[in-house]
């Protein structure tokens, strides 16, 4: 057998050039370019409409944002070129700002469709149910909680701390490479913060990149970025260590508008 | 149109019916006169305003036979032919058949209590707890052409007594027109408990149409589902009355439906005592040319203080040609009352769909599992354990969405 050098190692595992994206033809992302290896934790920080959700969301597929022009590649692929279920497969998650309530299909019943459609895809045989609470309560002790919302309906009546902590769950059962966390600091109060952010601190390793988009430095008290962008107006304006997210938080955002934006730097 | 429907009566009052004890008969009078008054609805009433009856006034029914198959009766439940409870316990049944569903209510009621016989008294005694559900079926049996049947249902659950009761209606045999005009009575002392879950899967020819009407007692507690997953053409007519101090009321409906069939549930749930509970949820899913009517009336009489009712109506249009309508009505006559109402007529959500692809889970079987839960939503709520299984497997089998537990379509 010979060895080929196998592409997926040497190049960044997401790559993301010059990205312009539009909903409903207005233009949210101006050209973002970022480029995330494996095993590290990236923060996107920005004042509210700067895009931040719009990125998260155009890397998930979802079908209202258009992608205009620019190139994402995930895992030596094309990622536009994916459907979202495939994106899914291919180990995209997309931790949601906003949860979607399903009723009359239980959170196990749920997560063991999606468990499966990823083990289908991997050539991997299907886990019976059985199997997949084996799976599921070892998860669930990896990350420290219960089971106690499983068997209700997929987000329905959850507070909102539990419909985050659900969003954790799934990234801890579907084991993706690549988890995008939308603003999943919103809505949580310090402790139930707390409890997502050491669940993600658990799930996070050599093999897995993290890009937690977020408002607040808060968050990144308690998960620790290696490198922190700001965006705004559709651009990343300013890149640097865990240490931007502290100036962020003392200074505000106006310090790192872009230029030509019409707001003098001090 | 009616002519036809008088003729079938005159024969079975000048043959089959005439052993019956006279009030009986009377009351047969009354309904033949009444239907001959009013003869078949049109759709320029109010009440029939979606649903056409044309296709039933048209066809030259047979009077049918009819056979109510009896499940295993469980220990503290009387169950007996009518034309036997008429025998043993006259008082009972004078005491109520007919007397909740009026012979007036409806033509269809009327031509229900015009050709009483074939129908079923089930009876709890007072305080028994009756632990196991009974199952009843009612079915056309093969023998006329065009059959049409009349079912009759008397469910008398006494003071504080308990009940669990599975009613089904199924195809006629064999396939082809057929109509069934079920009127069901339910009674509630003070204090009872029942739980009705209703089945009806008939052929793609046949036509159903029903009234269930219960009323309620003190602190009595009622829970009714029904399925309808039939029928070129089914009526539904659900009527309420909660005529206790504190009696509770939760209403439950399913309709999955496609091709070209037509459901329409009109519901009336009256709050005649203070304190009384209700909650309606009605779900519809339909496909192809498929049309879903809910009439959901709520009325609260003068007097009826602290009512609290809630309406839920949510319809599933799966395809561009399907079509639902709903239509609440409150008519509120007390001021201290919390009355709620909300209906959605749509197709699938959007972000919902995204949702589930995201975590990896393919189109079709997104729309599948999201269409299921909208079912599954309603089934939840029946607590009868075999029924609910059964339901949510022909559910599943319809929209051919795998079994959660075994993983089998």
């Amino acid at each position: 057998m010979t060895r080929t050098p196998d592409p997926g190692h040497l190049a960044p595992l997401l790559e993301i050039r010059d990205l312009h994206a539009s909903v409903e033809g207005k233009e949210i992302l101006r050209g973002v370019s970022l480029s995330v290896n494996a095993g590290e934790v990236h923060a996107v920080m920005g004042p509210n409409g700067s895009g931040k959700s719009t990125l998260a969301q155009v890397l998930a597929g979802h079908p209202a944002y258009q992608v205009t022009s620019g190139s994402v590649r995930y895992d030596g692929k094309d990622l536009l070129e994916l459907d979202p279920e495939e994106r899914a497969r291919e180990g995209v998650f997309l931790a949601f700002q906003y949860p979607v309530a399903i009723r009359g299909i239980t959170n196990s019943y749920f997560l063991r469709s999606a468990v499966n459609a990823i083990r289908k895809h991997k050539g991997e045989p299907e886990l019976d149910p059985l199997d997949f609470l084996q799976v599921l309560e070892d998860k669930l002790k990896a990350i420290g909680w219960d089971d106690s919302f499983m068997n209700r309906a997929v987000n329905e009546g959850f507070s909102g701390g539990e419909k985050k902590r659900n969003e954790i769950l799934q990234l801890a059962v579907l084991e993706p490479r690549l988890a995008i966390l939308d603003e999943t600091d919103s809505g949580l109060d310090i402790d139930a913060l707390k409890t997502v952010a050491e669940a993600v601190n658990a799930l996070r390793s050599p093999q897995r990149a993290f890009v937690v988009v977020t408002h607040y430095q808060r968050l990144l008290n308690y998960i620790i970025p290696d490198f922190v962008h700001v965006l705004a107006e559709g651009r990343i304006v300013k890149s640097g260590g865990k240490q931007l997210a502290f100036e962020l938080e003392e200074k505000g955002y106006d310090w790192v508008r872009p230029e030509g934006a019409g707001v003098a730097a001090p | 149109m009616t002519a036809h429907f008088v003729g079938e009566y005159e024969g079975f009052a000048g043959n089959g019916a005439a052993g019956a004890p006279s009030w009986l008969r009377e009351l047969r009078e009354r309904g033949i006169a009444r239907f001959t008054e009013v003869g078949f609805p049109s759709t320029r009433q109010e009440a029939w305003r979606f649903t056409n009856v044309q296709p039933i006034a048209e066809t030259p029914f047979t009077l049918s036979s009819a056979r109510w198959e009896v499940g295993r009766v469980p220990a503290g439940v009387v169950v007996a032919p009518l034309r036997e409870a008429i025998e043993r316990w006259p008082d009972l049944v004078r005491a109520h058949l007919a007397r909740h569903a009026q012979p007036d209510a409806s033509p269809f009621t009327a031509l229900s209590t015009a050709f009483l016989a074939d129908g079923m008294l089930v009876h709890v005694r007072a305080r028994t707890v009756v632990a196991e559900p009974l199952h009843l079926t009612f079915r056309i049996p093969a023998g006329v052409a065009r059959p049409m049947a009349h079912p009759r249902l008397l469910v008398v659950v006494e003071r504080e007594a308990q009940l669990k009761l599975v009613e089904a209606y199924e195809a006629a045999t064999p396939a082809g027109p057929s109509l069934t005009n079920a009127v069901t009575e339910v009674v509630l002392d003070d204090g009872a408990q029942l739980e009705i879950c209703r089945e009806q899967r008939e052929g793609e020819r046949s036509f159903h149409v029903a009234t269930s009407q219960s009323r309620q007692g003190r602190d009595s507690r009622l829970v009714f589902t029904t399925v309808a997953l039939g029928g070129a053409l089914t009526r539904h007519d659900i009527n309420a009355v909660l005529d206790g101090t504190g009696a509770y009321l939760i209403l439950n409906g399913l309709s999955v439906l496609g091709g070209r069939q037509h459901v329409d549930h009109h519901t009336t749930i009256e709050h005649a005592q203070p304190h009384g509970e209700s909650h309606e949820y009605f779900n519809g899913v339909f496909d192809g040319e498929s049309r879903g009517v809910f009439n959901g009336r709520i009325i609260v009489r003068p007097g009826a203080q602290r009512t609290d009712s809630k309406q839920t109506n949510n319809n599933l249009l799966l395809s561009d040609s399907a079509r639902a309508d709903s239509q609440p009505q409150l008519e509120i006559y007390a001021d201290d009352v919390k009355c709620t109402h909300g209906s959605t007529v749509g197709p699938l959500d959007e972000t919902a769909l995204f949702y589930l692809k995201s975590r990896g889970i393919g189109a079709t079987e997104a729309r599948g599992l999201l269409t299921y839960g909208f079912g599954a939503d309603i089934l939840d709520r029946v607590a009868i354990p075999g029924a609910r299984n059964r339901l949510d497997q022909q559910i599943r089998h319809r929209l051919g969405v795998p079994d959660p537990e075994t993983g089998a379509a």
